[in-house]
């Protein structure tokens, strides 16, 4: 079945979902958000395309099996506890890496954000097997 | 750092187990990640027995702001035996769990299981202690329902129901335990709670916490999901839930009624007690009533959960030593005995004790394997289930708490009949002619008795050494009821 | 003090509801008590650590405001919910499995097959 709106609005909102959830998983330290929201909104786009064009081609644009994407959510996980160890012997130690960019602005890059994109990554895997899986089963197109 | 590798290193076999579905890929991960699980192990229990409560304090936050993770000997030891076990079932279910369900992800779920179980262990927050229950219920709802039979559907909804409802009365009492004391650290509540006047209010949390874990591990009032679901999925699984999961309930209590519900005694005490007794005493009786093993067996991890609480009730450091002894005791039989049903219905294709026998003449290894662990469950010796029984009806005595302390001989009485039943009918009666060709002549390969027989020797080992290892037990239950050395220690005072 | 009332007399109602839906035969409704018996628990935990109205439970500017919410019961609740979220997909889940198998919703219409 095609529903000639879904697609039209999918084409558009595709985006906006993957690029607010970027934003989201990135603010997430000091602010509203993190990991697991923006895996919802990433997981949210996918989910928009299976409705839309069905399952088939949602998995194609995903590229990655869901159980793959949470084995390395939780693989980024556990590489997150790591640094903190070897930099300060203390486990799970948040550590920050401060980049220099162009024009005296700088990157903060730490163990926090690693951790939050593998729970990114592992809530969308979750969230996506969980709707192929039963949107196949119920032969949803 | 080595304290998180129980947790973390269960986790990484996750992500190993999630790359690949093939079949053999699955078999070597799993049974070699459950080797490497109880190597960590065994060198925790190494230091802890070295240098003391090993003490973890997740991302450098102190004490009361932190998640604390904490090894004492208790959690050493019990990390060491569900390691043991863990191998054990690994390698059994190899061979007894179906093909499909093994690229179903067992081992995946046998490990997050086995994940969840360490972090119950280790953990020294009440939250967190939370967060390791969820994990490992999450894992076993999938274990449990692994092949989705109707029967296992059935089981399944009803523990599923049971134990989501142990886990919100859980969570109520963490509600109201924050908003009484503004923690949930278990040293710093036992910091506060121990020079607290106001016992009546705590107990309203205490026993939010008493009925989560006592639905856990199944005690009087709470069991009855567990004979109907245990018996339901592949006896791999049910023998690894009878090991672990009902232990994880009784050891949570164990911690929390030694570390910080101090403040009302005599109430916890008594109420502790009177529900032992009554577990002990319903639990055997429905046991000797039954003719199906795993029914059976399973009536028995009640009546003897009932034992653990007694030492619990009875709080000296006797009765705790000789509760934890007599879990540790009961983690290896009742594995042991549940693998051993699974060898039977491989060999005569039930479960019935009618409809079986003559497995003496036929497998006479197979009956001595079995004897071992029956025995030791119903309190012969030199097994371990008389020491442990010992320890606590001794220390009963001692404390003057002579009523459940009868009550538990009778138990062990209506045990020894309960095993001798299985005994009679399944190994020495005459075996009845309808057995089917194919099942008769079936022989048991090594690799499928190994798991038993590793246990076997565990129970034998920790029997005959319990003179040995009495000193060890009578210390780990000093430490748990003088709690300063753990609270200095988490708090750095 | 009138929102902590008014709050307790939301979870008593949350109670109610998910206890009756508890004790129904359907599996469906089974699984919607305890939605409604975890929602309520997580109002106990909101409640019991204390309200504090129009705080952020983070530090905004530079300095720590004088009054802020405490971050951690929200943590817990936050939790909570994630964890309810992956408990509630497996149930239904399983309970799709079961219609599937039985072609009912019925608890009561397992019974028959006790010897299997």
């Amino acid at each position: 079945m095609n529903y000639t709106i879904l697609v039209i609005a999918f084409r558009y909102i595709r985006f906006i979902l993957v690029f607010f959830s970027i934003l989201t998983l990135f603010r997430g330290h000091n602010l509203p958000g993190g990991g697991f929201i923006g895996g919802l909104m990433a997981s949210g786009a996918f989910i928009f395309q299976a409705l839309a064009l069905g399952v088939q081609s949602s998995k194609n644009s995903l590229r990655i099996k869901p159980s793959k994407l949470i084995a390395s959510g939780l693989f980024l996980a556990i590489l997150s506890t790591l640094p903190g160890f070897f930099a300060k012997g203390v486990f799970f130690a948040g550590t920050w890496v401060k980049i220099p960019l162009l024009f005296g602005a700088t990157l903060k890059l730490g163990t926090p954000l690693l951790f939050d994109t593998g729970v990114y990554l592992s809530v969308t895997g979750v969230v996506l097997l969980l709707i192929f899986t039963l949107m196949e089963e119920w032969k949803w197109n | 750092m080595m304290i998180a590798l129980p947790i973390l290193f269960p986790l990484f076999m996750a992500v190993l187990l999630l790359m690949n579905r093939s079949h053999n890929y699955q078999k070597v991960v799993g049974i070699a990640g459950s080797l490497f699980t109880f190597g960590i192990a065994l060198a925790l229990f190494v230091t802890v027995q070295r240098c003391g409560i090993q003490v973890l304090q997740a991302g450098g936050w102190e004490a009361p702001y932190g998640i604390t993770l904490v090894v004492d000997k208790l959690s050493a030891l019990m990390l060491l035996i569900s390691g043991f076990i863990g191998v054990a079932v690994a390698v059994y279910a190899a061979s007894f769990v179906p093909s499909a369900l093994i690229s179903g992800r067992f081992y995946l779920f046998f490990h997050s299981l086995m994940m969840g179980v360490n972090g119950a262990f280790i953990t020294g927050d009440v939250f967190n202690l939370y967060v390791w229950f969820e994990v490992m219920l999450m894992s076993s709802f999938v274990l449990i329902t692994l092949g989705s039979k109707r029967i296992q559907l059935k089981g399944g909804i009803k523990y599923l129901s049971m134990n989501l409802l142990a886990s919100l009365f859980f969570l109520a009492g963490i509600g109201l335990l924050y908003g009484k004391t503004g923690t949930l650290n278990m040293a710093h509540l036992a910091d506060i709670l121990r020079n607290d006047s106001h016992p009546l209010l705590m107990n309203t949390s205490a026993m939010l916490f008493f009925v989560g874990f006592g639905i856990k591990a199944a005690v009087f009032p709470f069991f009855f999901w567990l004979p109907s679901s245990y018996y339901t999925p592949p006896v791999a699984i049910t023998a690894f839930f009878a090991a672990l999961l009902t232990k994880v309930g009784v050891y949570a209590m164990i911690r929390f009624f030694t570390l910080f519900f101090v403040q009302d005694p005599i109430f916890w005490h008594n109420l502790l007690l009177a529900i032992a007794g009554l577990t002990m005493l319903i639990g055997g009786m429905a046991a000797a009533s039954q003719y199906e093993i795993r029914q059976i067996l399973s009536f028995h991890i009640i009546s003897q959960i009932g034992y653990m609480i007694f030492g619990l009730g009875v709080f000296t450091p006797l009765a705790i030593a000789g509760a934890v002894y007599f879990m540790i005791h009961n983690m290896l039989a009742k594995t042991n005995t549940f693998l051993i049903a699974g060898l039977i219905h491989r060999m005569r294709g039930t479960y019935q004790l009618k409809s079986m026998g003559g497995l003496y003449k036929s497998y006479p290894l197979l009956a001595v394997l079995f004897l071992i662990p029956a025995f030791a469950l119903a309190g012969v010796p030199p097994l371990p289930g008389f020491f442990g029984k010992l320890f606590l009806i001794k220390a009963g005595f001692e404390a003057g708490r002579f009523l459940v302390s009868g009550v538990a001989v009778v138990t062990g009485i209506l045990t020894l009949f309960s095993m001798i039943k299985i005994w009679n009918e399944a190994f020495f009666k005459q075996s009845p002619t309808e057995i089917h060709e194919e099942c008769q002549h079936e022989k048991l390969r090594f690799a499928e008795l190994l798991p038993s027989i590793m246990l076997a020797s565990g129970t034998l080992a920790l029997g005959l050494g319990a003179g040995y290892l009495y000193d060890f037990f009578i210390e780990m239950g000093e430490q748990l009821l003088d709690s300063t050395q753990y609270i200095n220690l988490v708090l750095n005072k | 003090m009138e929102m902590e009332l008014m709050l307790a007399l939301l979870i008593g109602i949350l109670f109610t509801v998910g206890v009756y839906l508890l004790l129904r035969r359907s599996v469906l409704k089974l699984v919607l008590g305890i939605i409604f018996i975890g929602n309520a628990i997580n109002l106990i935990i909101f409640v019991a650590s204390g309200l504090v109205a129009g705080k952020p439970p983070f530090v905004t500017g530079q300095e720590p405001e004088p009054e802020m919410a405490d971050p951690l019961p929200q943590a817990l609740i936050l939790t909570a919910i994630v964890i309810s979220f992956g408990i509630v997909a497996f149930t239904l889940a399983l309970k799709y499995k079961y219609f599937s198998l039985t072609n009912t919703d019925d608890l009561d219409q397992l019974t028959e097959t006790e010897n299997e």
